[in-house]
């Protein structure tokens, strides 16, 4: 068994793996990237729609040529990259931070280092997730496997198909699918709005005529070997009236009903998971309950956007390099916590006097809504945002001018928005 | 002609087909299993609760009681031989008033007339320290230490790797339709129009017993399916058990279980109602809440939360709600083993025996084999390997050392064995490698599993099914350009190992 050290491991090869490993290599330390495909860029490959980089590269791009600009300065920073390699576990004792991993080639690495960065992304809920009841019949996916089957392998999962949830994912598989040949059937949302950006809606339903259901489920499913039909109910005032209910036919049924951050690593290694986020607690330096073990990206929280993926985690490699130069000192940091109407807001602390970028998730939709800063019973900062809705992450940045020191230990922040 | 005749065909490979075949072919004789599934044991013994009970619930008048407790003894000399995932983690029975108690006592003086080992009635404390999790609201209750739990599909797969390793011969995709008796022959079609001859026939078709007896003219009776959804969480699932724990029992049903499973997952469930269709598998939002409410009395800290996945099977029922093994009176060399409900899976390998003697009973001449080999070969598991295990397979096959399936830590080495074994479908994988059961439920792995199959078995990707019969998975091939956009292959990136 082969051991190597380094000074940071970062574990997933996604936009966030990269632009951490990135900015750590930039700081001058030795940094290993490791990912279990046999690619880098991780979801990003089967994205090949446009809708990425406006603001990271300041360019529409598609998700390989997002992948592709990060993964050349990858290469060229001569960072040391592993590939079909899986991390299958993770602890932490005096300091030091140990992983297992294995590929075919090298059998299994146990890599030791100072400074671990979680980059692992997300993975799909599925039925079980949400229960739906009814057959277990083949020709049911969750739209990240739908689009992994068209856009990698090119096979048709489905010719007449029924999407549940109507998140992003959702949205542009019913376009994918309509562009292959497939019929999209229907799109039920059990909430009353869409959970999908609203160009999606315009551009991947109304263009093709695919009916839209709010606040409906599919409450049945049929189908011995294959599905043969859904049943979908109306909900009226949040309960399923089921003599309003009706069938459609078809073979497929996509499930996208939301993504859960890939934590099973951050808990064999002892890291706290929030209940907001599904992903770890962090720090105002993105640091978890661990110390030297870092996270962000979609392990972190789920994002909507690749590019504030990229900014969170180049900032993120550069508190790792602070931590591997030991300038992450003892500052006392204050909690950051969720006020009315907000989700949950990351990073769970901070530190007064510096600059913070926040990311937080709204549960109302509201045209215009105004987040408030609130310290100490007062609100210290407001901002308006436009398009408030849950499915859209609103990323903001505080100047540390306006968050000055407070008496004694930092008093708790709170976000709420109204 | 006749050195293709089969001494024995057993039909069905469920877990009481699959004991009986293992069994036999311990003796010199020619054996068929024949199945109508793509693989063996995608009937009922795949969807169960998957307890070795203890035996304290029959009376032992009754045939399923005494092959129950027999069962369970069998099964230490069995995991032995066969390696299958199998622990006595004990069975606890819950009381939560002293009216249940009553019960209770009364169930542990069956127990002991039974026969049932190291058996005992505990007071409130004892049965929290026993299981810390349960409601401190119970006033007591019954512990057997003899029950167990059992991986079944696991279960069924080594018993017909045994049997096939002695000389067993097994059909699958093979549906008995119908059958002629002739000089002592029976010649039997299959759907397929395929034909093979057997001497003697047993009808072990779980829940299509009924039918296959009349096919073959034996005895007429009815099976009527009772139904048991059943839900399973993930791993490290906040109320898994340390026994399986069960409330006292109705006269109709045995309740709503709690089950720790081998595998560190866990199960609550299962109903019981009957159905009209043999091949109802539905689960319904309704039951869901019920089963939940009903185990989480017992352990509050059970949460909806973590299912990962549900599933339902039926009991093959039959009136009085016992067993019927028998040599058929009507059919000539036609052995009856039919109204195997629960405790099928327990009492399978004393069924095995059973039926065994019938045979002899009925004119089987059993000569034991010399060279019988109850052994079969351990697999590797992966996710029970040391990094440094882990690390020295991986230098005999490569293939050990890529993760397939991310959930249960299965690698392709244990995927393309499953697939040698004859395992070729995306359940019979599931079930025999357990990629794709996990957390994820094959979001992750699938398609890597239908590549391999495909290349393994020289197949086309869009012909692999989930379960065979028209449960295609894919429905297609893009044609080059096809849709309105193209589709760029993602470029894949030549980086070499650091
Ligand atoms: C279907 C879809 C459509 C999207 N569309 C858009 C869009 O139009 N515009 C936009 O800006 N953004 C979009 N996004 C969002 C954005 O692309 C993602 O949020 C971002 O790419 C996530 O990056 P990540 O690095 O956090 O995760 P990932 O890209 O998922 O990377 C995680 C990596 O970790 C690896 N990994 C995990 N566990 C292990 C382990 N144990 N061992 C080794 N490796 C491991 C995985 O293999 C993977 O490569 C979309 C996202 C999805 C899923
Ligand atoms: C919800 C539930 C929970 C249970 N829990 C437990 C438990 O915890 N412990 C326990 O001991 N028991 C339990 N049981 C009972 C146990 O599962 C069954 O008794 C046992 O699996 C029956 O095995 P079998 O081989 O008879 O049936 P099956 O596994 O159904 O096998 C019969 C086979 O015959 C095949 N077949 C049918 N017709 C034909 C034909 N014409 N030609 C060819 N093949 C045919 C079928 O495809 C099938 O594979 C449970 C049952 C249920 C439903």
């Amino acid at each position: 068994m082969r051991e190597l050290e380094y000074e940071a491991i970062v574990i997933g090869a996604g936009a966030a793996g990269m632009a951490a490993a990135l900015r750590i290599a930039e700081g001058g330390f030795r940094v290993a990237l490791v990912d279990r495909e046999d690619h880098l860029g991780g979801i990003l490959m089967q994205c090949i729609h446009n809708g990425f980089g406006l603001h990271w590269f300041k360019q529409e791009l598609t998700g390989p040529e997002f992948a592709e600009r990060l993964a050349e300065k990858v290469v060229a920073a001569g960072i040391d990259i592993f590939l079909n390699t899986t991390v299958m576990d993770f602890s932490v004792s005096n300091g030091v931070k140990t992983l297992i991993a294995c590929n075919s080639e090298q059998g299994v690495i146990q890599f030791n280092a100072r400074a671990v960065v979680l980059a692992m992304g997300c993975r799909e809920r599925n039925r079980g997730n949400i229960g739906i009841p009814g057959t277990r019949p083949a020709g049911i996916f969750t739209a990240g496997l739908a689009q992994r089957l068209i856009n990698v392998d090119g096979y048709v999962p489905g010719k007449r198909v029924v999407i549940i949830g109507s998140g992003d994912i959702g949205l542009i598989m019913a376009r994918r699918l309509s562009w292959v040949g497939a019929k999209v059937l229907a799109v039920v949302e059990i909430l009353p709005h869409p959970s999908g950006i609203t160009r999606n809606i315009v551009q991947c339903l109304h263009d093709f005529n695919i009916p839209l259901y709010l606040s409906h489920i599919v409450s049945r499913i049929e189908g011995k070997d294959r599905v043969e039909a859904v049943t979908i109910t109306p909900l009226e005032g949040g309960t399923p009236e089921h003599s309003k209910s009706f069938r459609i036919e078809c073979d497929t049924v996509l499930l996208s009903v939301g993504l859960i951050p890939e934590n099973e690593l951050s808990k064999k290694a002892g890291v706290t998971i929030g209940h907001d986020t599904g992903g770890p607690k962090v720090d105002a330096h993105l640091m978890t309950s661990a110390e030297g073990v870092f996270a962000c990206g979609n392990v972190l929280h789920v994002h909507d956007l690749v590019d504030f993926v990229a900014d969170e985690s180049t900032r993120c490699g550069g508190y790792v390099v602070d931590y591997l130069r030991d300038q992450i000192g003892e500052e006392k940091q204050g909690a950051v916590t969720a006020g009315a109407n907000v989700r949950y807001v990351v990073p769970h602390r901070y530190v007064p006097g510096r600059d913070t970028h926040f990311s937080l998730r709204s549960i109302i939709v509201k045209d215009r809504g105004t987040l408030l800063i609130k310290r100490q019973g007062a609100v210290i900062k407001k901002k308006t945002v436009q398009h408030v809705k849950p499915a859209e992450m609103i990323y903001f940045k505080m100047r540390g001018s306006d968050l000055p020191a407070t008496e004694g230990d930092p008093a708790p922040l709170e976000i709420a928005l109204e | 002609m006749k050195k293709d005749v089969f001494d024995v065909a057993i039909i069905g490979a469920g877990a009481v087909g699959a004991s009986i075949l293992r069994r036999l072919s311990a003796y010199d004789l020619k054996l068929a299993l024949l199945e109508k599934c793509t693989d063996v044991c995608f009937g009922v013994s795949k969807a169960n609760s998957g307890i070795i009970h203890a035996g304290f619930h029959h009376p032992v008048t009754s045939l399923k009681a005494r092959l129950e407790i027999r069962g369970n003894l069998m099964f230490d000399q069995l995991q032995h031989e066969l390696g299958f995932p199998f622990k006595r983690v004990g069975i606890i029975v819950a009381a939560f008033s002293y009216e249940e108690m009553k019960t209770v006592e009364q169930l542990y003086e069956q127990g002991v007339a039974n026969g049932v080992p190291l058996i005992e009635v505990c007071g409130r404390e004892r049965l929290l320290m026993l299981e810390p999790k349960l409601n401190p609201d119970t006033v007591g209750g019954l512990y057997a230490p003899t029950g167990g739990i059992i991986e079944p599909y696991r279960y069924v797969f080594a018993l017909v790797e045994s049997a096939k390793q002695n000389g067993a011969e097994v059909k699958t995709d093979f549906e008995v339709v119908s059958a002629k008796h002739n000089d002592n022959v029976y010649t039997i079609t299959s759907s397929r129009k395929e034909k093979i001859q057997a001497r003697h026939v047993i009808n072990s078709a779980g829940l299509f017993a009924d039918e296959v007896s009349a096919i073959f003219g034996g005895e007429v009776f009815t099976i009527t399916p009772r139904k048991g959804e059943e839900y399973l969480l993930e791993r490290n699932a906040a109320g898994f058990p340390n026994h399986v724990i069960f409330p006292v029992p109705s006269r109709v049903s045995k309740g709503i279980l709690v089950i720790p499973t081998v595998e560190g997952t866990m199960m609550v469930g299962p109903t019981a109602i009957e159905v009209n269709d043999k091949d109802d598998s539905e689960t319904s939002s309704d039951n869901l809440d019920k089963v939940f409410a009903q185990a989480m009395y017992m352990i509050p800290v059970i949460s909806k939360r973590e299912i990962i996945t549900s599933f339902a099977g039926s009991r093959a029922t039959m009136p009085g709600n016992d067993f019927y093994i028998g040599i058929s009176k009507s059919a000539p060399h036609f052995i009856q083993v039919a109204g195997i409900q629960s405790p099928g899976l327990t009492a399978s390998p004393a069924i095995g025996e059973y039926v065994k003697d019938l045979l002899k009973q009925d004119g089987l001449r059993l000569t034991e084999k010399t060279d019988y080999e109850p052994f079969i070969p351990h697999e590797t598991c992966v996710r029970e390997l040391s990094p440094a295990a882990l690390d020295e397979k991986v230098k005999e096959d490569p293939l050990y050392g890529h993760m397939v399936c991310r959930c249960e830590s299965v690698s392709e080495a244990e995927i393309v064995e499953a697939i040698r074994k004859g395992h070729t479908t995306l359940d019979g994988i599931k079930f025999y490698t357990r990629a794709g059961m996990g957390r994820c439920q094959g979001g992750f792995c699938s398609y890597r599993v239908m590549k391999i199959i495909a290349r393994e078995t020289g197949r086309p990707i869009e012909e692999i099914t989930k379960r065979g019969g028209g449960s295609r998975l894919l429905l297609g091939k893009i044609p080059v350009e096809s849709g309105a956009r193209p589709s760029p292959k993602p470029k894949k990136k030549s980086v070499k190992y650091a």
